[in-house]
């Protein structure tokens, strides 16, 4: 069984990740469970999704210890996620700053150290800069799908026709560039 | 067949459609929304389409079912409190074409002001149920519900919980099975419910239950798996999974699918083969209290508790099952990220001037995104209870205000979808009694919390066909409200909206504000304003910080400067640029 936590900030489209994810992980022949919980994700709160493969799953939820792997599309969610990361796990993060609200309004410390601060304390920390590959590529919004490519690699995942599975799930005319945000992740992680 | 993932939600309405349904209804509400969405897809074999509240919605679905067809409709759990007049009496006139009535129960309140346990309901107004527990079983009981619906002439409910609607597992489909309409025969005797013939019916409803019951007995949904060991588990719905995921193969498992009514002589066979009984159920103790007055001793609830959602590891910590898994200590405190009003919501411009005038209001609020502006800065509001509410609880608040020599003016707010749900009789209500109070409709043009849902106020349905608006404002003028007293604003213009506040608190008697400008996210509002941004000049700012008051998403502050942080987001609406005195912003672009 393997467990995967996939946390971000409304928008930044975590779901739609764990949803092309989960149908390479069918297509695999895996049992798979996906949980994500959404209620008032649009207005920029956190956004967690849960993913569970293996032979047979259960309960489509995870608990704290027990994700093998968070995939971070920010830097003090990794932070916040950090409970449900089992001993010896693996965290894939941007190191992409969004200021929440407090944080905008001055009445919380924003932590710039989280990058430092996690890889103190876990034992596996892969930072894959998703968001200025997906600037330099002219979109910020294929973020998601750069770290896609950056799980994929960490979890050697292979036999996946991740292109046409990409272009399965995502718009027409950003085919080409998301495939291209993917193959970027996938390379970054490699070369961690 | 083609394995594919489908969320418990999906689900439902493919069984729902694999059924040959022909009506689906419904009012939104997380975490049902997305089983009445996702019926829109079979659309040229259905009839589906959004009611204003979860009572007309059931009344509708009820309709079609007396006409013969087979009818479904959906609702969050406190829908269900809304729906249930028609819901009590439609088990005592049972059904013509099959009616099911699915409930989505939020353990863990991750999008309710409660969690209430709806499996209640079943037994309280005498329905049939049923409790999926992954997407598979919500499409497979989806489509029996409507067989048994029919079989034994009862409403069946689906009960299903958050973990279950917004959870994707593995669906093998299949096809639609294409139903003939029942004939509508006239049967007063079975369908209009006066006393003499309400009487009949429920002796009936007991019988068509004993039936089900014994249905129930034998059934292939419930399942029983025997395993080593002493212990025996009953639950329903998502708790097996987490109860399975706990106690693996250490325990037995007597897995209910059919939950009202229950089978006794199936949980009293079961329990003789175990020698401890616990029950695992999220919320009220409703099947352990049944199975105790069959004079079984079991446990559960006094380890489980009524509150929150159920997982795994909770289960392990509740039953002492090993020791709680290592965690990471937390290097440091991650700063708090709760949802916020939109940049560009319309809903901001209005709780921002109405913060001036703090002092001689009290404000009452309701459900919908302008919750949001319950929390800091604005403290826009100080109670709300459910929906509708936020236009009547003023009416008894401003009585007792008065009583004690309280001068403040009582404000209600609640939303364009909430004033059709059941605000609109709220405000009759004020009207009619001469209410000394100001009610506030955020008019953003959808039901937007949910998820974007048309409503009345909307000229496109579920289905794409061009539909009559109700306009708000014609409902409130129908109430009988002066012109003098009813004003229409946008919400951004500060200008406007501070003076419609000022007349409504210094207007004795009821006064309604119409805070008109739509929701920032429509489709629509996103091509036409395409492009435009605000600007800050960091020349001309003096980081007098006027502007963050606004409390924008997109606007930030560092090195005693204000500037726009996240341009992709910020929809130059210019709230903030009116703070400004130094003309340091600007809207460009667009
Ligand atoms: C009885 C009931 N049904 C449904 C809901 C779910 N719900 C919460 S807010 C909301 C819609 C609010 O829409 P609107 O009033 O237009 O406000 P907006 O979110 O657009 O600002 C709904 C359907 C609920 N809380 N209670």
């Amino acid at each position: 069984m393997t467990n995967i936590l996939l946390t971000g900030v409304g928008g930044q489209g975590t779901i739609l990740t764990t949803k092309i994810l989960s149908a390479a992980l069918v297509k695999l022949g895996y049992d798979v469970k996906m949980s994500e919980i959404h209620g008032m994700s649009q207005r920029g709160g956190t956004v967690n999704t849960q993913l569970r493969y293996g032979e047979k799953v259960y309960a489509p939820n995870i608990s704290q210890g027990e994700a093998d792997l968070i995939v971070a599309f920010e830097k003090v969610e990794a932070l916040r996620a950090l409970p449900y990361l089992k001993k010896g796990g693996t965290i894939v993060m941007d190191d992409r700053e969004i200021y929440s609200m407090p944080v905008l309004i001055g009445a919380q410390e924003y932590p710039h150290n989280a990058v430092e601060l996690l890889k103190e304390t876990a034992d596996s920390v892969i930072v894959i800069p998703a968001s200025r590959i997906a600037e330099e590529l002219g979109n910020i919004k294929v973020q998601n799908i750069c770290l896609l490519g950056a799980l994929a690699g960490t979890l050697e995942l292979n036999g996946v026709d991740w292109n046409a599975i990409i272009a399965e799930n995502v718009p027409a005319k950003t085919v080409s560039l998301n495939q291209e945000a993917f193959k970027r992740g996938r390379e970054s992680a490699l070369s961690v | 067949m083609e394995k594919i993932l489908m969320s418990g939600d999906e689900a439902i309405a493919r069984g729902a459609w694999e059924a040959g349904v022909c009506v689906a209804s419904a009012y939104p509400g997380t975490p049902s929304t997305e089983i009445l969405e996702n019926m829109a897809q079979y659309k040229d074999d259905l009839y589906c389409s959004w009611s204003n509240n979860e009572k007309t919605a059931t009344e509708i679905a009820f309709g079609a079912s007396l006409g013969g067809v087979r009818a479904m409709v959906s609702m969050k759990h406190v829908g269900m409190n809304v729906a249930a007049d028609p819901i009590f009496t439609a088990a005592y006139t049972g059904v013509n074409g099959g009616l099911v009535i699915v409930s989505a129960d939020d353990p863990g309140c991750y999008s309710s002001q409660n969690e209430q346990d709806n499996r209640l309901y079943a037994l309280h107004a005498r329905l049939g149920m049923l409790e999926p527990s992954d997407s598979q079983e919500c499409l497979e009981y989806t489509k029996a519900a409507f067989e048994l619906s029919e079989k034994f002439d009862l409403p069946m409910m689906i009960r299903v919980t958050t973990r279950v609607c917004h959870s994707k597992s593995v669906v093998q489909t299949g096809q639609r099975n294409e139903i003939k309409p029942l004939p509508y025969v006239s049967n007063p005797e079975k369908y209009a419910m006066l006393p003499a013939n309400a009487r009949v019916r429920h002796v009936q409803v007991e019988k068509n239950l004993e039936a089900l019951k014994d249905y129930a007995e034998t059934c292939a949904l419930n399942k029983t798996i025997y395993n080593e060991g002493d212990i025996g588990i009953i639950c329903s719905g998502i708790c097996y999974m987490h109860a399975r995921e706990a106690f693996g193969d250490s325990a037995s498992y007597l897995k209910l699918a059919v939950t009202h009514p229950l089978p006794d002589k199936l949980i009293k066979a079961f329990c003789s083969k175990v020698k401890t009984v616990y029950i695992i159920e999220e919320g009220e103790p409703y099947l352990e209290n049944a199975i105790k007055a069959l004079g079984i001793e079991c446990s559960g609830k006094n380890r489980l508790g009524p509150q929150g959602e159920l997982d795994a590891q909770r289960i392990r910590a509740a039953f002492g099952l090993g020791e709680p898994p290592e965690i990471y200590p937390q290097p440091a405190q991650a700063p708090a990220r709760p949802p916020v009003l939109c940049a560009g919501c319309p809903h901001r411009g209005f709780y921002f001037a109405m913060q001036k005038h703090k002092d001689s209001i009290v404000a009452i609020g309701d459900i919908g995104c302008y919750s949001l502006g319950v929390s800091a800065p604005f403290f826009g509001f100080e109670a709300c209870i459910c929906m509708g509410s936020g236009f009547s609880i003023p009416i008894g608040l401003s009585i007792a205000l008065k009583r004690q020599g309280d001068k403040r003016k009582v404000i209600g707010i609640l939303g364009d979808s909430t004033f059709y749900h059941s605000g609109f009789n709220s405000l009759v209500d004020a009207v009619h009694q001469m209410a000394d109070v100001c009610l506030v409709i955020l008019d953003n043009s959808i039901t937007a919390m949910t998820g974007h849902q048309v409503n009345s106020g909307v000229e496109r349905d579920l289905m794409g066909r061009e539909v009559p608006v109700i306009p708000l404002e014609g409902m409130v003028m129908s109430a009988g409200l002066d012109k003098d007293r009813v004003r229409i604003v946008d919400p951004i213009d500060q200008q406007a909206m501070n003076a419609a506040i000022e007349a409504a608190v210094s207007t004795q008697g009821t006064f309604v504000i119409i805070s008109r400008r739509p929701c920032a996210l429509l489709k629509e509002e996103i091509r036409l304003r395409a492009g435009r941004h605000c600007e800050i000049d960091r020349e001309l700012c003096r980081g007098c910080k006027a502007c963050t008051k606004t409390a924008c998403p997109s606007l930030a502050f560092e090195g005693k400067k204000a500037y726009i942080a996240d341009a992709a987001n910020c929809t130059g609406c210019g709230l903030c640029l009116q703070m400004c005195r130094f003309g340091a912003i600007k809207t460009v672009g667009g």
